[in-house]
């Protein structure tokens, strides 16, 4: 019976597409939280020119953040994140005038910067460790209900979705700061070079300062987010090494680069576990890391930096 | 406190100590910071307990073959990205540390994610005392001698030691791979003295915790590197109830060193009895001179 046979494969080609476009789907949801958190590395970088590492221990205590004042505060889940950003803005605020600030005024080597932000990272997370909360997974309350939103064959989560609008409005709020506002007319002027803008006038620290807060809000949402969708653990940390590797994908320093790598991570990712297999997931992660660095050492959209002697 | 014990911590401090050094190469004399040496340090323990286990071969060539396996590694990694700029090269080991802990969970060979049991306890405190003497002889002899001098103008300046000459990758390559050869060989050392190994052992944190005794004991310096690794070792042991907070004071310690005193504990400069002579020296005269202004 060929018609039938017809049809059979007819039906298999489109499910073949409507899994496809599902991965794509939770590819984006994903992808939009790591481009997130990659923002926040690639600003600093684009200013200090160093990758700061404690930049994933940020965002670990946004989660928490957001965990406590759900379950102990009681409080709608969206005064939670502004409570989460809140918090995490400070705490980047208060790393830089703690660890970098002296570090800068000194002129010290870009290794100090490095050894130190590893510092701060390990100081984060262990302190959560070690602390009451202790090691132990948390889940966050549920918010919304779990019943996805059906478009057609493809279900649609409905954090998957919050996750996806969440990014979208936080991230386009930082283009409209740093495109159309003084401060990121700045923060542009000192990402070419900090002693030209200090020269034309610019508050460097300032700069610095508000570059910090961005980033650290931006973590306490994305910190959230991931809560929501996953759980929580003082090991979050090791997650958003891969929102830093969509960083150095897209091109380190780079804003609209670290947002087009996390989302070709986040499809990449969600390709290789629906695909292949879910072990090989991180796997392939590092192994692109490292294949990009080979290639293209300044990722896809990333400038060039010259050694200046 | 038995002396089994007791020997243990000595063995464990060992192996920490044969990893560090090799770092220290690598991060304080020639500048290059390194996230993945936990992988080398697993590339030595997995190939050497094969080669026990499964091959046969005595414990010393084995230990040589795992540190070489590791070295070639370190060549292969260094060759792909060690004319990167600093930064870039230090997240590419990163990327190498994890992909290798993840590849090894993934090898059914070598026992996957639950790892390797029963490998022979062939590691003594004499052997790790002795590949450690060896060690920090040839270490201070590679520093001494013109490659040595010629790292630590990499470290120093990059672009100047290239204009008067230096072939800086060639240098680079050099220092990363005997720094992996010697994370090779403590790897083997772990495993024949644990006589198991899985691939969680070889953590991301178990490379930051390496660099953190090597920033700890001084960047350039062989002996800060030594009386770090054996501080840093002993005192989480000595001190239990203050294990889980250990890492917090190291993170906390990290920030504060880089802050305060960034050349660490013993500054770049190395342990002699002729400094402590001159210290002792000067001790005294000062003294002598105070005497004669009292009389």
């Amino acid at each position: 019976m060929p018609a039938l046979h017809y049809l059979n494969n007819r039906y298999k080609e489109v499910e073949e597409l409507t899994v496809f476009l599902q991965q794509i789907i939770n590819g984006l949801s994903i992808g939009s939280v790591y481009a997130l958190m990659a923002v926040g590395y690639s600003l600093v970088y684009s200013i200090l020119n160093f990758s700061n590492f404690a930049h994933g221990g940020v965002i670990m205590i946004g989660a928490y953040i957001g965990y406590f004042s759900l379950t102990l505060l009681k409080v709608p889940f969206y005064i939670a994140f502004i409570i989460s950003s809140l918090g995490t803005g400070f705490l980047a605020v208060a790393m830089e005038k703690a660890v970098y600030r002296p570090l800068r005024k000194r002129n010290a080597p870009f290794l100090y910067f490095i050894i130190s932000a590893m510092g701060a990272s390990i100081f984060l997370e262990n302190i959560v460790i070690a602390s009451p909360i202790g090691p132990t997974f948390r889940t966050y309350p549920p918010i919304f209900s779990t019943t996805p939103i059906m478009l057609g064959p493809i279900a649609l989560g409905r954090i998957d979705l919050l996750m996806f609008v969440i990014s979208a409005i936080s991230l386009g709020s930082l283009v409209y700061i740093i495109e159309k506002t003084k401060i990121g007319l700045a923060i542009r002027a000192t990402s070419y070079s900090i002693k030209g803008s200090t020269l034309m006038g610019v508050n460097v620290d300032k700069v610095i300062f508000i570059i910090f807060l961005l980033g650290g809000i931006l973590a306490g949402i994305a910190g959230m987010l991931f809560g929501m969708k996953y759980t929580v653990y003082p090991q979050i940390g090791n997650i958003t090494t891969k929102s830093f590797i969509a960083a150095v994908f897209g091109g380190l320093g780079s804003l609209p680069g670290a947002v087009f790598g996390s989302i070709l991570l986040g499809i990449i990712e969600t390709m290789t576990s629906g695909y292949l297999s879910s072990q090989y997931r991180d796997l392939i992660a590092f192994a692109l890391l490292i294949f990009v660095l080979v290639v293209k050492p300044t990722g896809l959209m990333g400038k060039s930096t010259e050694d200046k002697a | 406190m038995s002396w089994v014990y007791f020997s243990g911590i000595l063995i464990m401090s060992g192996i920490n100590l044969l990893t560090v050094l090799g770092l220290s190469l690598l991060t304080g004399f020639t500048g290059l910071f390194s996230f993945g040496h936990a992988g080398f340090m697993a590339i030595g323990a997995y190939i050497s307990a094969t080669m026990t286990m499964k091959m046969g071969i005595p414990f010393i060539p084995a230990l040589m073959i795992g540190g070489f396996a590791a070295m070639l590694s370190g060549l292969l990694i260094g060759k792909l990205t060690l004319n990167l700029k600093g930064d870039y090269f230090c997240i590419a080991t990163l990327g190498f540390g994890e992909a290798i802990r993840l590849i090894l969970d993934n090898i059914k060979y070598f026992g996957g994610a639950r790892g390797l049991p029963n490998i022979p306890p062939y590691t003594t405190l004499t052997n790790v005392v002795v590949i450690n003497i060896v060690a920090i002889i040839v270490l201070v002899f590679i520093i001494k001698s013109r490659h040595g001098r010629n790292m630590v103008a990499i470290r120093e300046e990059e672009m100047a030691s290239q204009v008067i000459g230096i072939d800086v990758f060639k240098y680079k390559m050099m220092s990363l791979a005997i720094s992996a050869l010697y994370a090779g060989v403590a790897g083997g050392l772990l495993a024949h003295y644990l006589g198991y190994i899985q691939p969680i052992m070889f953590k991301m944190v178990k490379s930051t915790e390496l660099t953190i005794i090597v920033i700890f004991g001084g960047l350039g310096s062989v002996s800060g590197s030594v009386i770090g690794a054996l501080l840093l070792t002993f005192l989480p042991e000595v001190l239990r109830s203050f294990y889980e907070w250990r890492l917090v004071v190291y993170g906390a310690a990290v920030i504060l060193i880089m802050i305060t005193r960034p050349q660490g504990l013993m500054g770049g400069k190395e342990f002699s009895f002729k400094g402590i002579s001159k210290i002792i020296k000067r001790f005294r005269n000062k003294n002598k001179d105070d005497g004669e202004v009292k009389s």
